[in-house]
């Protein structure tokens, strides 16, 4: 654990001294190692460390929250005077104790840490090779190397003393090629909640080799069609859909202010009836996958919508306890200098009973979406945006020539209404950050192949 | 360390460089407030010290380097160890080395005004963002909450200096505020959102800020998806303010030198319509991107990158500029968590003459473009190619018409630029800094039903 129990006990006590309600001390040390091959060059190698404690008081409807580097105990024990001021009228709470806390493994099977980083910057070597050798209009290639290594520890007045200890590796590659068009670029990044033995379950060639090849398709592709069309998104391509198409709106501090399209509805039909969304924390090595959120409670698996009925939202603390239920293990936060709100951990939809191409060949025109990019939605009115890495023109029930990069429109409560066949086919897809109110999360997504009857594709062709 | 100045510490970690060894120390000390409020009472009330230090090694060219959220001794030592081992696993690169002084003095500009922001009192801050969502509320009987009403503030200071000679240090201090209506009328919803920043809190615009937040969610009430069709657009000005952010970074040395901008080899050409000149002036204290160096501790100074249209010049951080056979342009920026990379950091649209309205009589018919999203995935700063989700309204017959929303307009960067028809009058300084007017772009393609 990073501190021990007396500090925490007195750190908690200093928080409390003026009427709060509620203080929690989240403390956290954090490691990265990056590496970066660039223009055919092994050209930066980053190193980072912080490390600091975030004090949150609350009371009544409002929370106090400070965060300091310093963990001395007169380091914290000012930030958590400060985090007290907005509890001025009480009286101290008496003494608490807070008692020895465990930290859960990482899991990992090889500390990156614990690699030579020779190592390491071979992997980009590899890679550059790799890209380089899928044609000759290969002009640039990035390849990036990441590992990260998180220690947390959580407690709270509330008699939590928990910790989390997550590592996670992430290799990416992105290459431009140039063509009579112009330049293109592709790009691929395989990202798991694992240590260096990432590489014993991926080739890092293959990741380039894939990088290079959506870049060169590009070259070929056509201006995207401009209009709404049947969109087919291929397994693992698209589990972002889900991500801004409902995830965000399914969080219960949107949904307690009102912003958000699916306030009111648990128990209302608000997707097809194939459709069933589950939000999970505890899938091993995915991405989003965390033991305990960053407020000391255990990852669960949420089921959000089942059979197209919402059953569920996801919640924090906070949250939760205004509505009298307990947490759902969404708690999470960029870092100690943060205070926590209700995110997503790893949201994907099961698999269905159709074959994937069977979904292709009746389909007569639109586009098929083999890996989507990033997106936003406007939760409130439930709009949604999404980019395309990968997509093709779908003619005559064939997937065809391949697009050149467009968003695509929708939204959510529609296009959950609109999806109408769903493979058996399911996969996790590519490591996200999602963002929100400023603070990234890692998360991951996941779903078959699957058919959104109408779409609006923001292309050139007419 | 924390009560040593930021220069010394600076200072006494590039004095432990080795012969044959440069050192660069960015180092970073900031402290931060914000207040949510939410229906008239304090939601959250945050406050914190934030610190950090970034070391850069280079030798026998070769570039490590390593940070830290930290400025205690032992993770300051660590950070420079790490700096150097991380260099000896880089290629050699003969164009990697630090910024040498190149004899221009730092421009002296009216920037921090730290007594302004760090000595109000949290009363006050509180006072002004309860009142901010006051006004929002009661400015339209259509808006039924506000999601999220916000203050925030900080103040800070930041060292570097280098074996090269560089010693440079300033200070820095800004506040906002930022509100998000929520307006209703029977089953439909809508979210606005306006915000404002400053250096001072008396210079905070809140009456804007109210009336543009409204505007953009009482506005969207009843928006419908337009029909696909290519028309003439007019982006307002934060949308013109994302627009030029994604050009500028086209231009920035590191893209070009790297074969990943499209313009790399139109230096002298026509590569926008002659109505536009772009400008990067970091020392035009009306931005509130305006510094006296930049993160490599070199004076700042104006670059006009478009004149009339006329690609004149990209944005080099030393690197770039070695990489270029050019000189720095000054134009590094950074955190005290990454190496510099060139980039824009105050850029500005030199304003036409006409006001937004009479831009938009002008178009006569075409699409009032108020917001968009999927920038980050509907756009591609090496291909150019441009997709982006929109909301906003039908010009017809001059003025603005019905609101519309789910939609997209797309073209490429590249015909964006050429096919601005007219450019506005319209001055508006963001807070991200940038000095944006309104444009119109023609024969772009919408997108919707």
């Amino acid at each position: 654990m990073l501190l021990d129990a007396d500090l925490l006990t007195a750190t908690l006590d200093a928080a409390l001294a003026t009427g709060g309600e509620f203080a929690e001390v989240f403390v956290e040390d954090r490691r990265t190692q990056s590496a970066v091959l660039d223009d055919g060059r092994v050209e930066e190698l980053n190193t980072s460390r912080t490390r600091g404690a975030g004090i949150r008081v609350v009371t009544g409807e409002t929370t106090g929250f400070a965060h300091t580097a310093d963990l001395s105990p007169e380091g914290l024990r000012r930030a958590a005077v400060a985090a007290a001021s907005v509890a001025r009228s009480g009286s101290p709470r008496g003494p608490l104790s807070v008692g020895d806390g465990t930290e859960h493994d990482s899991g990992a099977l090889v500390l990156p840490e614990t690699v030579d980083k020779a190592g390491k910057v071979e992997l980009l070597r590899r890679a550059d090779a790799a890209a380089r050798e899928a044609g000759s209009a290969i002009q640039q290639v990035t390849a990036r190397y990441n590992e990260g290594r998180r220690r947390i520890q959580i407690a709270t007045s509330d008699g939590i003393n928990t910790g989390d200890d997550q590592v996670r590796t992430l290799f990416a590659v992105s290459a431009v090629a140039r063509g009579d068009t112009g330049l293109q670029t592709g790009r691929e990044n395989v990202g798991r909640t694992v240590g260096f033995e990432l590489f014993d379950q991926v080739d890092v060639a293959q990741i380039a080799a894939k990088a290079a090849h959506r870049a060169l398709l590009k070259l070929e592709a056509r201006p995207a069609p401009s209009g709404t069309v049947p969109v087919v998104i291929g397994r693992g391509g698209g589990g972002i859909l889900f991500h801004e198409a409902c995830g965000h709106g399914l969080e219960a501090d949107l949904v307690a202010k009102g912003a958000s399209v699916f306030a009111g509805r648990v128990g209302e039909r608000v997707a097809s009836p194939l459709v069933t969304l589950v939000d999970d924390g505890t899938m091993d090595g995915e991405w989003g996958r965390i033991s305990v959120d960053d407020e000391g409670h255990a990852a669960r698996r949420n089921v959000l919508i089942q059979d197209g009925e919402l059953t569920e939202y996801m919640w924090d603390r906070l949250r939760a306890r205004a509505a009298g239920r307990a947490s759902s293990g969404n708690g999470r936060r960029q870092s100690y200098r943060h205070l926590p709100m209700v995110r997503m951990t790893n949201t994907y939809v099961l698999g269905g009973t159709e074959d994937p191409d069977e979904i292709v060949a009746e389909t007569p025109y639109g586009v098929y979406v083999a890996e989507l990019g990033g997106g936003q939605v406007n939760t409130t009115n439930g709009d949604f945006v999404f980019g395309t890495l990968e997509a093709y023109l779908i003619e005559d029930g064939r997937i065809g020539a391949p697009l050149r990069d467009a968003n695509l429109i929708g939204n959510g409560p529609e296009v959950l209404a609109n999806i109408d066949a769903l493979g058996n086919d399911f996969a996790m897809g590519m490591p996200g950050t999602c963002g929100k109110d400023g603070q990234g999360v890692p998360v991951g997504d996941g779903q078959p192949t699957l058919r959104v009857t109408a779409l609006t594709v923001g292309g050139t062709a007419t | 360390m924390t009560d040593a100045s930021l220069a010394e510490l600076a200072r006494g970690v590039v004095a432990l460089a080795r012969p044959g060894e440069q050192v660069e120390v960015y180092a970073a000390r900031s402290s931060s407030t914000t207040v949510r409020v939410y229906e008239g009472e304090v939601e959250s009330l945050t406050s914190g010290q934030n610190q950090g230090i970034g070391v850069r090694v280079v030798a026998d060219g070769r570039q490590g380097f390593a940070s830290a959220g930290l400025l205690d001794e032992d993770a300051v030592r660590e950070a420079l160890h790490d700096a150097r081992a991380n260099a000896t696993f880089a290629e050699v690169d003969p164009c990697v080395g630090l910024a040498e002084p190149d004899g221009l003095p730092l421009p002296v500009l009216d920037l921090a005004d730290v007594a302004a922001v760090r000595d109000l009192p949290e009363q006050a801050k509180i006072d002004v963002a309860t009142d901010l969502e006051a006004r929002t509320r009661g400015a339209d009987p259509r808006i039924a909450s506000v999601r999220t009403t916000i203050w925030g503030d900080g103040w800070g200071e930041v060292a570097i200096a280098s074996t090269t000679g560089i010693d440079v240090g300033s200070e820095g201090a800004s506040c906002s505020v930022a509100v998000s209506p929520i307006a209703r009328d029977g089953d439909e919803t809508q979210i606005g959102f306006a915000g404002d920043g400053a250096r001072r809190p008396s210079e905070l615009d809140v009456d804007r800020v109210v009336s543009d937040a409204v505007e953009r969610a009482t506005g969207m009430l009843g928006a419908t998806k337009p029909g696909s069709q290519r028309l003439t657009v007019v982006l307002d000005r934060p949308v013109v303010a994302a627009f030029v952010g994604i050009v500028a970074g086209m231009l920035t040395g590191g893209q070009v030198v790297k074969g990943r901008s499209p313009f790399a080899d139109r230096l002298g050409e026509q590569i926008a319509a002659e109505a536009l000149t772009l400008l990067d002036d970091p020392t035009d204290v009306r931005s509130l991107g305006a510094t006296e160096h930049d993160g490599e501790g070199l004076a700042t100074r104006p670059n006009t990158l478009i004149t009339h249209g006329v690609l004149g010049a990209f944005l080099y951080d030393t690197y770039s500029a070695r990489r270029g056979g050019v000189v720095s342009t000054a134009s590094a920026v950074r955190g005290y968590g990454s190496v510099p990379v060139s980039g824009a950091q105050a850029l500005q649209l030199a304003p036409g003459a006409l006001s937004q309205d009479e831009l938009v009589a002008e178009v006569g018919e075409g699409f009032f473009v108020d917001s968009v999203s999927g920038l980050h995935s509907g756009v591609n700063p090496v291909s150019g190619d441009f997709s982006v989700g929109v909301t906003g309204r039908r010009i017809r017959g001059g003025v603005l018409g019905e609101p519309h929303r789910e939609a997209t307009i797309a073209s490429t960067l590249q015909r964006m630029l050429l096919d601005v028809v007219l450019v506005g009058g319209d001055l508006e300084w963001r807070p991200g800094g940038t000095g944006a007017v309104s444009l119109a772009i023609a024969d772009v393609s919408l997108s919707g039903s």
